[in-house]
């Protein structure tokens, strides 16, 4: 792999933006390649649309991916990955979480939330995940790992070793985390299946 | 070793490397994370918070006057609250290093404002050096403290947040041992009396024209020769931009981007058909280089307003090459969705308080702190947002010119100890009537949890004084002075209708420890009956993110995110909202 590969991860602050976009980072170091990411931390962070980018390469410049340039979207809310379709290459990855969370501009009657997203989903991203990574982590005993399951999924679409996620997980949670994270992390590769 | 850091940490890991003593600074984004990551090393060295930017920037020159290698952090708007002492400082000069590391917001991500900080370097003509990854940001660091030393100058490390908070991977070293600590009595080196500062400001200018013959030859300002046709100079993010974008041109890498090195950017823009120059912000390389006789382009094809981005350098190459540039814009799915800013967070004490004083419909002077985001509908509570601490101060002068409404200043705890106390001081010296209220949720909140002198802990970790807010307020002079828990909204209300129809000043501090920082939830999840609610709204009004609401329906609490605050079963006219019992907690 000559190119840079640019990853595009969105969400609303407080899923867990940060240590998903930490641990693919980590990966991606692990395997030999130059990496570079971007965050916005402060006020962004507060229940807002928050986004994180990963790009790794041989040698990668920019920190920000160019829209129309992005291998891969991850979006752990179903309408957040639309608001971000235009980072996306033609026909490159998506895997959207179908969890929604009403924004407090929709409860406040100053906007509607999409009764069609994942329809929308479907129209825009040709190479589309879509599932409830919230089901999956509930099932697993905590809803917060979600944004592991999602990466597993998105793991589906980048030429990294598995081995070398799992190496990434076991460097970024704490260790009574760690087989939990793994578990999350399969599910989502199968849910991806 | 090799290590994935972002250029906060990278900063952090450099200071320690080359040997900083002291490492002090008040929280602001993008620069937080300097301190925080600084306090892993603090068997080696002294870490800080201080009260505000200035007094942070004053204990630093201590330090250095002492010998030591110091590091001041803060934003951009900061290194405003602490220009007094850097205009001065300027002058006397460092003894041990001395760097001031300063992050810039382009794009205003949390900020109020967009400064370019690589003016500070002509207004108060010290070097400026800046970073374009973490690599560089932990170098940097150490090259500057050098230059502090080799020059007696202070030197201003400036960052982005596309630096601070990118992470990229850092070659780490080892440490060098700090200087040895002595002060040497020198008065007309240190004491800036007229007499001695006229002959300190011709030091100031020498010293400029030896910094210029460093810039000439530092290693870290390069000619990369590419292909001749462009050739562009750049620093910081923008290089990036730059090599991304058009991998194929010549450029002229600014690492220290002040003072310009005259003869390496004339020599480059003779080795080039076109010279071009791409800076994020303010125009001033450019200004200069076109002060130097030298045909340019830089702001004809770049904006100076908001954040650049690879979008903007494919744009600004498809002008240099006069051809369309083909940028994809988003798509027409999203086109409607629904706006998604940053909220309150369910459970925040700060909701209570805005509840409350909506109900009196006074003028509200804000400041800086998390409580800003009172300012979107539903809440819609504050009508002024200028600067740390300016709540109190524009209150009174508003209320001063017979300001019809009542009129409240509203800041938080940490931003008192930052710079509210001398408007107190003032509100209660010159008879000012205003209401002050102080939302307490006794952490530095919107930038990540900093302790402050109120919490009664250090950045270290160590156990201190607490100071009070109530007890200094007193001491200003303030004879109203009452606390009391956001969380009950009749209490709250009724003690806000008190102060504001007082007849003198009157402060308010409204007490309860941030739920995030507490790591608990504030009480237990609650749920809407409903069959008693009748869709009034009411609890939606007081913009909780966990209340959901869509039209045609009836308000629905996300356990997920319900903090059990108990405000919306408050404001409930029907009580048709409880604690909800069949839950587990999760928060």
């Amino acid at each position: 792999m000559s190119k840079t590969t640019s990853v595009i991860m969105v969400g609303v602050g407080g899923q867990g933006i940060l240590l998903a976009s930490e641990i693919l980072a980590q990966a991606a170091m692990l395997c030999g390649y130059d990496v570079k990411t971007n965050e916005v931390h402060g006020m962004a962070q507060r229940g807002g649309s928050v986004m994180a980018q990963v790009r790794f390469g041989e040698e990668v410049f920019s920190p920000l991916v160019q829209e129309g340039k992005a291998d891969a979207l991850a979006s752990l809310e179903a309408i957040e990955g639309l608001r971000a379709a235009h980072y996306l290459q033609p026909g490159a990855l998506a895997v959207v979480n179908t969890q929604q969370i009403i924004p407090v501009t929709v409860s406040s009657g100053l906007g509607e939330y999409p009764a069609d997203s994942a329809e929308r989903c479907e129209s825009v991203f040709p190479n589309l995940k879509m599932f409830n990574a919230v089901e999956i982590a509930n099932n697993l005993g905590n809803d917060r790992v979600a944004n592991i399951v999602i990466m597993g999924a998105l793991s589906t679409g980048l030429e990294l070793p598995v081995e070398k996620w799992q190496e990434a997980i076991r460097k970024s949670v704490k260790p009574k985390f760690v087989e939990l994270n793994l578990e999350a992390f399969e599910k989502g590769r199968q849910a991806a299946k | 070793m090799r290590e994935l850091m972002s250029g906060n940490q990278a900063i952090a890991r450099g200071a320690w490397e080359a040997g900083v003593a002291l490492a002090v600074g008040y929280p602001g984004t993008p620069s937080t994370e300097i301190l925080e990551n600084i306090v892993a090393f603090k068997d080696d060295l002294i870490c800080e918070w201080a009260p505000n930017e200035k007094v942070a920037f004053e204990v630093a020159v201590g330090a250095s006057f002492a010998g030591a290698r110091t590091i001041v952090t803060m934003k951009h708007v900061g290194l405003n609250v602490a220009a007094d002492p850097l205009m001065t400082f300027a002058m006397s000069g460092a003894v041990g290093g001395m760097v001031i590391v300063v992050a810039d917001d382009p794009g205003m991500h949390s900020s109020q404002n967009e400064q370019d900080s690589r003016n500070w370097g002509p207004f108060a003509k010290i070097p400026v050096l800046e970073p374009s990854d973490s690599q560089e940001a932990k170098d940097f660091i150490r090259y500057g403290l050098e230059l502090s030393e080799k020059f007696e100058t202070p030197v201003i490390v400036r960052t982005l947040t596309r630096i601070s908070h990118s992470r990229s991977i850092v070659e780490t070293g080892e440490r060098t041992a700090p200087n040895p600590v002595g002060f040497r009595k020198d008065p007309p080196r240190y004491v800036a009396i007229p007499a001695w500062a006229r002959k300190m400001r011709v030091k100031v200018e020498q010293r400029l024209y030896r910094l210029i013959s460093e810039a000439e030859h530092s290693p870290i300002n390069r000619i990369e020769m590419r292909d001749k046709k462009f050739g562009i100079i750049a620093s910081s993010a923008a290089y990036q931009y730059v090599r991304e974008a058009m991998p194929e041109v010549s450029t002229l890498k600014l690492g220290m981007s002040y003072p310009y090195p005259e003869e390496m950017i004339k020599k480059f823009a003779a080795s080039v058909e076109e010279l071009v120059i791409i800076e994020e912000l303010d125009a001033l390389v450019e200004t200069y280089v076109k002060s130097l006789g030298i045909k340019c382009r830089g702001r004809d094809i770049v904006p100076g307003i908001g954040e650049f981005s690879p979008a903007i350098l494919t744009e600004a190459r498809a002008k240099l090459e006069d051809v369309k540039a083909d940028t994809p814009k988003p798509v027409k799915e999203s086109a409607d969705l629904p706006m998604r800013p940053p909220v309150l967070c369910a459970g925040c004490p700060h909701r209570g308080t805005y509840a409350a004083l909506k109900k009196f419909n006074p003028v509200v002077m804000g400041d800086i702190g998390c409580y800003s985001l009172g300012t979107l509908p539903p809440l819609s509570s504050l009508d002024s947002i200028l600067c740390m601490g300016g709540s109190i101060g524009m209150a009174h002068g508003m209320q001063r010119v017979g300001e019809e409404k009542p009129v409240v200043g509203i800041l938080g705890d940490s931003t008192f100890f930052h710079s509210g106390i001398t408007g107190i001081i003032n509100t209660v010296y010159n008879k000012g009537l205003s209401t002050i209220v102080v939302v307490d949720n006794r952490i530095t909140a919107m930038t990540g949890h900093q302790h402050h002198p109120g919490t009664g802990q250090t950045l270290m970790g160590e156990q201190t004084v607490e100071a009070s807010i109530e007890d200094i307020a007193r001491a200003c002079g303030v004879k109203r002075v009452r606390t009391l828990n956001p969380y009950n909204l009749k209490q709250t209300e009724a003690a806000i209708k008190e102060e504001i129809e007082a007849k003198e000043a009157s402060l308010v501090v409204l007490k309860a420890v941030c739920p995030l920082y507490a790591r608990k939830p504030v009480g237990t999840i609650h749920k809407i009956d409903e069959e008693k609610c009748i869709a009034c709204g009411a609890c939606v009004k007081i913009g909780c993110p966990a209340i959901e609401y869509k039209k045609g329906s009836k308000p629905k609490i996300n356990p997920l995110l319900c903090s059990g605050c108990s405000l919306c079963a408050q404001k409930c006219p029907k009580n048709a909202i409880s604690v909800c019992d069949e839950v587990v907690q999760n928060f």
